[in-house]
């Protein structure tokens, strides 16, 4: 998994490539929590080159959420590839966490 | 079958995740059909190295085949405490951001995404076996 971070007028983008599992997941916790320190709050999480996602993907994010929840702040879902939204929509995460077809429909969201 | 056997820890899901890759892909499985099969086996595999053996190490067996011509078969064996998560109730996935647990959801996802899932104890051994239709 990596991690491309990119301040944008609105909030901040963030965009993940590869693989969300068991491994590598803590590391978003661990990024977007030091971003959240640093006072960035509105987030839009670009997925476009996100190839798969599981259960420990999802609590990394759901993490992320609720840290922004206390805050005032958002997380929105960008570009999500089918197997990953399908993950997303079996757990129900879809109705909790917002999701955009596009980067831009995201932004302009936030 | 084929199998690979290893000790029950994290840094080896890479492995197992490598072999029912290729496995699944040999069995003439492709794009998001693939991932799914990944998904239901890491999600089996976690809970195994965080829960089957508490007091320490053990291994885990992954055994996968076609059958029957249609039917891709997978076999994940641990000798860890006896664990049937098959029979836990399913998660709650209406309930709100504020009360939302992810415990319970990696079983969740392998019923919804393979055909058919069951779980025996064999002995000694927790034997969950996992089936995808091709």
């Amino acid at each position: 998994m990596e991690l491309n971070v990119k301040n944008e007028e609105k909030g901040t983008l963030v965009a993940v490539t590869g693989r969300m599992d068991a491994v590598s997941s803590p590391e978003f916790d661990k990024e977007l929590g030091k971003l959240i320190d640093e006072g960035n709050v509105n987030f839009v999480i670009d997925l476009s080159e996100l190839d798969y996602i599981s259960s420990s993907g999802l609590r990394s994010v759901l993490a992320t959420a609720k840290k922004l929840k206390g805050k005032n702040g958002q997380i929105l879902l960008a570009s999500l590839q089918a197997v990953v939204k399908e993950v997303f929509e079996i757990s129900g995460f879809s109705t909790i966490i917002p999701i955009y077809e596009s980067v831009e429909e995201a932004m302009a969201a936030l | 079958m084929k199998s690979i056997k290893l000790a029950a820890i994290i840094e080896n899901l890479d492995k197992f995740i490598t072999f029912i890759h290729t496995c699944s892909g040999e069995c003439g499985f492709e794009g998001k059909r693939v991932m799914e099969i990944e998904l239901a086996v890491e999600e089996a595999l976690v809970n195994i190295f965080n829960y089957a053996y508490p007091e320490g190490e053990g291994q885990v067996e992954m055994k996968c085949a076609l059958k029957e011509g249609k039917k891709f078969v997978i076999e994940i064996h641990d000798k860890g405490i006896p664990f049937d998560g098959l029979s836990r109730p399913d998660p709650d996935t209406t309930a709100g951001i504020g009360d939302r647990e992810i415990g319970g959801l990696g079983i969740f996802f392998i019923k919804k995404v393979a055909d058919e899932v069951r779980y025996s104890r064999n002995d000694d051994m927790n034997i969950l076996t996992i089936v995808f239709l091709a």
